[in-house]
């Protein structure tokens, strides 16, 4: 197995089964990442994530980084789009909504001229010198002979030590920061909020005091049930078309 | 094994500006979440590709940190808008630009 990797990785020129498999995973690449941008609905859009996702595992394995890419696919489909799942199924929005909407006139085509340009940017920096600059192996040699994990663990848990450790700070600081994120505020006898609880993220109504922030969450149904049951004119049917489905994603 | 690199920066680049579009012209805050995933797959394939390209670990070893961050970004990222969906279904990114804490 060893010695494959090693002359496969000596060999100069790319073998057709090379190319082949990088150009599938492009497009599953290139197409999830698509689909994650224009699907209507937000559980669509989450598997098409999982598509770009594991099209970057093969480009990881392709490029001899194994763990990433067993890493990549366990913590990146395992973890982070299963919670984003969750995330959109338990709070209801799998619902089709409207994909563009433009916050001031003509949005979208800034969006993808800003988009263009990024690429046309990067594209030419790249270009302008060679693709890679650089000393080569100024920290450590990949080494052909040697697993993928155990260079990875070599280097984690010496030269990057400091670091590796600072990410566990990092980890908790993001779990407790959850927790406290996704906390229900306590309520007292009388029903309001007790002394020092905030009334976190009133989007609705910025005057409204704390203790009848019941009172204005119960009331929001009613916009969405007067958008949907707006009566619909002939020549404004396109318009209400567009307000039913926004009434129907809120 | 042996794919020229620039293909593979290409294809990052191609990747980011995908992620970048999406965030822009997205409005639903989990999409806009799943984008910024994309941005961040791109500089993970870009990192891996010098690290073959250079002959050295550390690009790897970006990569694993860049994924703990991930991490970390989505944990806090869906509490925050399991905060705010609490308080009004349906928000999108534009009803939230009062910060009001």
């Amino acid at each position: 197995m060893s010695t494959y990797l090693l002359a496969a990785v000596v060999s100069a020129h790319p073998t057709i089964p090379d190319i082949v498999t990088f150009v599938i995973a492009a497009l599953v690449v290139l197409g999830g990442a698509l689909g994650v941008i224009f699907n209507s609905n937000p559980v669509h859009a989450a598997l098409m994530l999982v598509s770009t996702l594991f099209g970057i595992a093969v480009l990881f394995v392709e490029e001899n980084a194994q763990f990433l890419a067993a890493v990549q696919i366990i913590v990146y489909t395992g973890a982070i789009v299963v919670l984003i799942l969750f995330v959109i199924m338990l709070l209801g929005v799998d619902k089709r909504e409207v994909v563009i909407t433009d916050t001031f006139k003509g949005q979208q085509y800034y969006a993808v001229f800003m988009g263009v340009l990024v690429l046309v940017e990067v594209l030419l920096l790249a270009r302008s010198n060679s693709w890679i600059t650089g000393a080569k192996s100024t920290t450590k040699a990949l080494s052909p002979t040697t697993s993928n994990v155990s260079q990875l663990g070599q280097s984690l848990f010496t030269s990057y030590l400091v670091p590796f450790e600072a990410t566990s700070a990092l980890l908790i600081v993001a779990i407790i920061g959850a927790v406290v994120l996704a906390r229900q505020p306590r309520r007292n006898q009388s029903g309001g909020l007790e002394n020092g609880e905030t009334n976190d993220f009133e989007l609705d109504d910025p005057g409204t005091d704390p203790a009848s922030a019941d009172a204005s969450l119960a009331n929001e149904e009613v916009p969405v049930k007067s958008v949907n049951t707006a009566p619909k004119d002939e020549g404004g049917q396109k318009v209400s078309d567009a307000e039913n489905e926004l009434g129907v994603s809120r | 094994m042996s794919i020229e690199p620039s293909w593979y920066l290409t294809l990052a680049a191609v990747l980011f500006s995908i992620g970048v579009i999406g965030l822009l012209i997205r409005r639903n805050v989990l999409v806009m979440l799943m984008c910024v995933e994309l941005m961040l797959n791109a500089a993970n394939l870009t990192f891996v590709t010098y690290s073959r390209a250079l002959n050295d670990i550390s690009g790897q070893i970006a990569v694993f940190f860049v994924l703990v961050v991930a991490a970390a970004e989505v944990v806090v990222g869906l509490g925050i808008i399991v905060a705010i969906f609490r308080r009004k279904a349906g928000a999108t990114a534009d009803d939230a630009h009062l910060l009001k804490g």
